[in-house]
């Protein structure tokens, strides 16, 4: 996890839950006018008629709602940071994500946690000061079981500047 | 009803392009808002200042992009069953305002799923570009495609 930490203060294998997100009607029709019209995101109608038995969330939604959890629980882990006087580093961007898992569909009034484990992290040689952490994302629903998963990673700045 | 596209009508090797979808720096800061609120993402002079260099898309965002041009370009007139996952997404180069975007697809693998013979598993590669046929992103993943019944 990032939390407002510079590379060197990373800890690998550390599991971060980042909050939950609850999916309503409203929110999965919006998305999925806006971004991935098919008809069992769009009408519960369609979606009974549909293999998945009934309105579900795009992937993309799900993916979404991880990153608005990844970024709110890191913005309140900076901001205690800055209260304590500590430097904070610049956000890096990401170049990309592997093995992104829709494992179950996220349905109407599911309610998804939303986690990431630190899995390694080594600093780059192509950009002087910045280093790449890798992570592993999840989701659980209320029933405990897995719906979203990912490899991820992000580009985090070292104290050591180059 | 028109008929669906199945997945008899996707060969390996198969190249096609789709889409012509302008990005505005209004959608990037909305989509941003919402879910991916980093100051490159929704602030002008924020992102001048960051490693990206200017105001650019959350990477989900251009995920959404590609996502609504399959849907426009051939999704939207297949039997689809959805998608288990995408293998390896690369955010090559920052979406830009301005930036209009096509998709150009790839089928690399096709089977019929073991377990379930109405279900065709179709793997893909999608690379985005803008007018300037600059790569800005590549993804490979699965399109789930029902197989054509045989009566």
């Amino acid at each position: 996890m990032v939390k407002g930490l510079y590379l060197e203060e990373i800890e690998i294998g550390v599991e971060d839950f980042l909050g939950r997100h609850h999916f309503t009607r409203e929110a999965i029709v919006r998305f999925a006018k806006a971004y991935d019209p098919q008809p069992f995101h769009l009408s519960d109608e369609a979606a009974r008629d549909s293999h998945f038995g009934a309105l579900c969330a795009s992937g993309w939604h799900t993916a979404a709602a991880w990153m608005k959890c990844y970024v709110a629980f890191n913005e309140k882990s900076r901001t205690e940071r800055s209260r304590k006087g500590e430097g904070l580093p610049v956000i890096g961007p990401s170049p990309g994500f592997e093995n992104l898992k829709w494992l179950k569909p996220v349905y109407v009034d599911d309610t998804i946690s939303f986690s990431c484990k630190t899995t390694g992290k080594r600093v780059l040689n192509s950009r002087a000061g910045w280093g790449l952490l890798r992570f592993a994302a999840t989701g659980i629903n209320q029933a405990g079981d897995g719906v979203f998963a990912f490899d991820g990673k992000v580009l985090v700045q070292m104290r050591k500047g180059g | 009803m028109k008929e669906l596209l199945h997945f008899e009508d996707f060969p390996v090797g198969e190249v096609l392009e789709f889409g012509n979808y302008l990005v505005t720096a209004e959608e990037i800061r909305e989509f941003a808002r919402e879910f991916d609120p980093q100051p490159f993402h929704v602030d002008e002079e924020a992102a001048k200042a960051s490693l990206l260099g200017g105001l650019s898309a959350s990477g989900w965002h251009v995920c959404a992009i590609i996502m609504r041009i399959m849907v426009d370009g051939y999704y939207g007139r297949t039997a689809s069953m959805g998608s288990t996952g995408i293998d390896e997404m690369k955010w090559l180069k920052p979406v830009r305002p301005g930036d209009r975007l096509s998709c150009r697809r790839t089928t690399l693998e096709t089977r019929v799923s073991a377990k379930r013979p109405e279900m065709g598993i179709v793997k893909m590669r999608f690379e985005i570009f803008d007018t300037a046929s600059e790569k800005k992103a590549e993804m490979t993943g699965i399109n789930l495609i029902k197989v054509r019944e045989k009566w």
